[in-house]
């Protein structure tokens, strides 16, 4: 094995593939071999570093320096510079007070522990960290209700929005006795400024699959689906490279360890409709039907894919799974919050200075994630307003910063932790233009399925382009709180029911910018 | 649910027991308690669309739909309460908004279970803006007119188009509030896979879909003293007349719709059941024929449009098997301009043949360009019974109240064989009947065929025939009604699993008393009961078998020889072509004029 003095960890995902990061990173080859430095600096490629419109970034170890928006025009002066004289390039370094402040060092980090550390395309480096040994107690050690028992004490609650526990969710239906049942992955991330699982999937594929594993033992699944958002090009790329060495080692198909235990998994592609996040309309498009939610009861956990039982879970809730499982339930527990437990990845967005992606405990205080994670707001700047949870959120206003981000302490803000997407808005930002965005978003995604839903956010939509065009009226406001509750009650899916907390939230909390645009 | 487990629920803190896997909304139905719905319809797969059903749950964070919750032990429902009134008043508030309101001139004005809903709840309109956006009016076709401005997209014509009649001309288009019930590529019901059959308009709470009317023509040849209108009305007509004027609806109305008819101003009335026999004879000894000939087999009946078009497309394979024979609409148009014109000394040209059908398909069938073997257009204008329920009412008459009146003599007489035509396997009763005397020389000892009768999807019965020179026969038959069971039944017949002799298809769930042109809403119930009253008249008039109807024999004696002469073939019966699945367009002839 080789020993080198510099190590390059360079984030290749979506975003940086579109800033060339390929290219970058083989005029950096050849500009350290022609330093020859190839033998003391080693090039890895991993997911992403978590900092966003950052363009193509490294971190450099051990000196943990971070940096960002590199051309081809700055390789020379980074390997001359960094790595033949030892001063790193300030004016290309992302902040080091903010790298070194909060808790980048991955210590409580479970589902992004090796995101930005490990080659997601080489199935050896998942295994090297620890990789499928909760795959393999799962299986060998471990009775399916067992596990089922043990997700359920370590309080994982889903990912996904609504916190369900999963644990729950699983145990109704492991001891159904029938011939098929399946997991479905609910890898369809469409809420807007939401790409977590994105990133997830992108770094650490493995992670993800190990999860869907040992759900599927748990509850008796022979197959497993991940639905995946076509747009999500690389994750599909490593996805389908890390199912295929999962095959090739042994860890998935027929006979795992030995066992009699079988398991298939594929992937499937989803064509865009927000819709298909939700999991009955899911099932309904893997199934090759049009995307329509179905009635529930009966739930898919006892009717669902072609009439199976079939577990649907979010991406995240299966990546925080081989942890649980490796660690056991009480470590997992010391994580976050009672009631809450355990860890939840944020994409932080907006007018801040340091746009990321985030993992932290349960239950951080919303400004903690904000003025920390997120570097607070930019351009000594005010801060505004906070969309928390996706278009299907919460406008929460300065007075609530201090909430913590959990699923019951949001609920008593009446707010939600939905998806995970943190949008800061600063003292520039107007509420009327966010709440237009945001039904315009729900007219165009509404399935139709139901009247509620699709006749409701055109009245909204008519009533809040009245009102941004200045001819609103201010009972205008009253009729789409009341639009919304009724959505809220008679929509046939959350779709529609979602409509009440972003309306509610932007209308009670910031009316003064409504009123504005009627003087 | 297979198994029988009773459920114990509270409704409005009243007590219901029903069996597992019932709704909330049966269960109230069964507990006398009422649930306002809108998108629901008894006979139809709720689409759980409109949310107006919506009731409260003890311990559900938000109400739940009633048409397609099932009931759980110990369920505590409301029904009604001030939230939930309101908000079933906002829901049809928001309906209204993407509807165009026209009631004055709405071809459902009256019947209209959204102008209903929205009365009772006293929905005040004027609260939210308007987001309809007018789209064009799809009116191309002969049959059906669909006005997308008045849509709720309840999904009700595509549950029955898709489920029920497995055609699939309907579907929904776009998402969202852009999200359209239209046809496939959005071409129009005139160039999709439509049948016609008008199972959608029957179904349509709101009057976006209606019939192509016809009655402005008609009343412009009634007024017209250079024209001669005769008029022919099918045997469902006369079942469902009562129940539109406020009568008995389990009695036929034959006297008083000749009446009507005489006052509304039509020259001649004579009677569809006259051409019902007379297709059982030409029918009747095709079938004689391909028995004794060993021709092809099964024998199929044409009678009815919808199912001939769905044939044509769906299964033009078996063309030949199904009867040469024109529907008893076409036979009895093609004698009008011939027959009677020429024993009445009448110059065709002038006479204007109608007919008042209980469907939609007919229009289409008028005008098949095939359908011209008088030498003019064999049959004119075809009315639903709610264009003529509607002529009736213009005209002021006052229906309930007419003395009674007979048909006119030539094309007027008909037998029980004839009047059951209306009702699912009456065709195929009616055929046993004459067969069974043609064969065996002799009447049948019990003329009712019990085993065909009845609203089961598909009925099968093996009947013992002692013929005359063919030994004792066994004839096997089967009845389809519903195109979905159709459907079913010719898959089978195409594989080889089933074989009959047999098989009479009604494209219509009820048959012709369940027509796409019966009044709106009309439920498996009503026409169930339609059929009944068909059965009734049956059994009460003294000729109950074609081959015994007067004027049949008359026609046959004095212009057309005997049953399948050669004077018969060129006027009575047709030829079948191969359609497109996806828009409905002749491709070939697959059979051919005799």
């Amino acid at each position: 094995m080789k020993f080198y003095r510099s190590h390059i960890l360079i984030g290749i995902d979506d975003s940086s593939l579109q800033s060339g990061v390929k290219e970058i990173e083989n005029s950096l080859r050849q500009e350290l071999d022609k330093n020859n430095l190839s033998d003391e600096v080693n090039i890895l490629e991993t997911g992403t570093l978590g900092y966003f419109g950052t363009g193509v970034s490294i971190t450099v170890y051990p000196d943990q320096i971070t940096y960002v928006n590199i051309t081809k025009e700055d390789i020379p002066e980074i390997v001359s510079e960094h790595f033949l004289k030892g001063r790193p390039v300030r004016r290309l370094m992302l902040d080091k007070e903010f790298t070194s402040k909060y808790d980048f060092g991955y210590k409580r980090r479970i589902v992004l522990e090796n995101s930005g550390l490990i080659d997601p395309e080489n199935i050896e480096e998942y295994i090297g960290t620890g990789g499928y040994e909760g795959w393999e107690k799962a299986l060998t050690e471990m009775k399916p209700n067992q596990i089922v028992e043990e997700v359920k004490q370590s309080g994982l609650r889903g990912r996904g929005g609504a916190g369900f526990p999963t644990g729950l969710k699983w145990s109704f239906t492991a001891p159904l006795e029938v011939e098929q049942k399946y997991v479905v992955v609910n890898a369809d991330e469409g809420e807007p400024g939401t790409f977590k699982d994105r990133l997830i999937m992108e770094g650490d594929p493995h992670k993800l699959l190990e999860g869907v594993m040992i759900a599927s033992r748990a509850v008796g699944a022979s197959k497993a689906y991940i639905y995946i958002r076509g747009e999500y090009k690389l994750c599909i790329q490593r996805l389908q490279h890390a199912i295929k060495q999962a095959y090739d080692y042994g860890i998935l198909g027929k006979n795992i360890f030995g066992s009699d235990f079988n398991l298939d998994i594929y992937l499937k592609i989803g064509a865009g409709a927000y819709v298909c996040g939700e999991e009955t309309a899911l099932i309904e498009s893997m199934e090759g039907n049009r995307g329509n939610p179905r009635n529930k009861p009966p739930f898919p956990g006892v009717e669902g894919a072609w009439k199976a039982p079939t577990v649907v879970n979010n991406v995240e809730t299966l990546a925080n799974v081989p942890s649980i499982i490796k660690n056991g339930a009480d470590w997992y527990a010391a994580f976050g919050v009672e009631g809450c437990t355990g860890s939840k990845v944020y994409t932080i967005l907006g007018d801040v200075k340091h746009p990321g992606l985030c993992e932290v405990d349960m239950g951080t205080p919303l400004r903690t994630i904000i003025d920390g994670y997120g570097g607070g707001i930019k351009d000594g700047k005010e801060f505004k307003a906070a969309l928390v949870g996706g278009a299907a959120g919460v406008f929460l206003p300065n007075k609530m910063l201090d909430v913590k981000m959990d699923f019951n302490s949001l609920q008593e803000y009446a707010a939600v932790l939905g998806s995970g997407a943190i949008l800061v808005m600063n003292e520039d930002a107007d509420m009327v233009d966010m709440l237009w965005s945001v039904i315009r978003f729900f007219r165009h995604e509404s399935c139709g399925k139901c009247s509620p839903c699709a006749n409701g956010n055109e009245i909204l939509y008519r009533l809040i382009t009245d009102i941004r065009n200045g001819k609103g009226k201010e009972e205008d406001l009253e009729h789409m709180i009341m639009l919304s509750e009724t959505m809220k009650e008679s929509s046939f899916c959350a779709l529609g029911q979602s409509l009440l907390l972003p309306v509610k939230s932007a209308i009670e909390n910031f009316r003064e910018d409504f009123l504005a645009r009627m003087k | 649910m297979a198994n029988n487990k009773m459920i114990k629920l509270w409704i409005d803190n009243k007590e219901v027991e029903v069996p597992e896997g019932t709704t909330i909304l049966s269960a109230a139905q069964k507990a006398d308690i009422h649930i306002p719905t809108l998108c629901y319809h008894p006979d139809l797969e709720p689409s759980a669309n409109c949310g107006v059903c919506v009731v409260e749950i003890e311990g559900q964070p938000v109400p739940k739909r009633s048409c397609c919750t099932p009931v759980w032990e110990g369920m505590k429902v409301t029904s009604n309460s001030v939230k939930l009134r309101h908000l079933r008043k906002t829901l049809v508030e928001m309906v209204l908004s993407n509807h165009d309101v026209v009631c004055p001139t709405c071809n459902q004005n009256n019947k209209c279970e959204l102008q209903d809903l929205a009365y009772l709840l006293g929905v005040d309109d004027s609260r939210l803006p308007k987001i309809l956006e007018k789209k064009p009016i799809d009116d191309a076709g002969f049959s059906i007119v669909r006005d997308p401005n008045k849509c709720i997209s309840c999904g009700r014509c595509i549950t029955v188009c898709q489920q029920v009649q497995t055609v699939n001309a309907l579907t929904i288009n776009g998402r969202g509030f852009d999200g359209t019930v239209t046809t496939p590529f959005d071409k129009g019901m005139s160039e999709s896979p439509c049948v016609n059959c008008g199972q959608c308009v029957v179904y349509c709470p709101v009057g976006a879909l209606r019939e192509k009317s016809n009655t402005e023509e008609v009343w412009d040849a009634l007024l017209d003293d250079d024209k001669y209108v005769v008029v022919q009305e099918a045997p469902a007509i006369r079942a469902t007349l009562g129940e539109e004027f406020g009568m008995d609806p389990e009695k036929v109305t034959v006297g008083k719709m000749y009446a009507a008819l005489r006052k509304l101003g039509f020259d001649r009335v004579f009677d569809t059941n006259f051409s019902a026999d007379l297709t059982i004879m030409e029918e009747g000894t095709e079938l004689i024929t391909r028995l004794k000939e060993g021709g092809k087999l099964p024998l199929i009946t044409s009678c009815s449009p919808g199912w001939i078009k769905f044939m044509e497309t769906y299964f033009p394979g078996i063309a030949e098997n199904v009867s040469t024979c024109k529907s008893p609409q076409q036979m009895f148009g093609a004698l009008v301009k011939t027959y009677f014109a020429e024993k009445e000394d009448l110059d065709p040209a002038k006479i204007v043949s109608v007919s008042i059908m209980p469907c939609t398909a007919k229009k289409f069938e008028a005008n098949r360009p095939e359908m011209k073997d008088s030498g003019y257009q064999d049959v004119d204008y075809v009315l639903t019974t709610r264009e003529f329920v509607k002529m009736i009412k213009e005209a002021g008459i006052d229906f309930k109240n007419l003395p009674e009146e007979k048909a006119d003599d030539l094309m007027g007489a008909y037998t029980g064989a004839g009047t059951i035509f209306g009702a699912t396997g009456g065709v195929m009763e009616a055929a046993v009947r004459t067969a069974y005397y043609v064969l065996t020389g002799r009447e049948m000892d019990n003329l009712n065929v019990e085993a065909v009768r009845g609203m089961k999807g598909v009925k099968e019965a093996s009947l013992t025939i002692p013929t005359k020179d063919l030994g004792e026969v066994s004839l096997n038959v089967a009845v389809a009604h519903g195109l979905g069971n159709a459907r079913k039944l010719m898959e089978k017949v195409v594989s080889g699993e089933k074989e009959y002799h047999f098989i009479e298809v009604m494209a219509c769930p009820g048959g012709c008393v369940g027509g796409g042109g019966q009044p709106f809403g009309s439920s498996l119930a009503d026409r169930a009961r339609r059929g009944m009253s068909l059965y009734k008249e049956d059994s009460d008039l003294p000729l109950r078998c074609s081959h015994q109807n007067p004027a049949v024999n008359k026609a046959y004696e004095s212009y057309l020889g005997e049953p399948n002469s050669e004077k018969a073939h060129k006027l009575l019966h047709t030829y079948y072509f191969q359609r497109s699945t996806a828009n409905g367009q002749t491709q070939k002839e697959v059979t051919h004029k005799h």
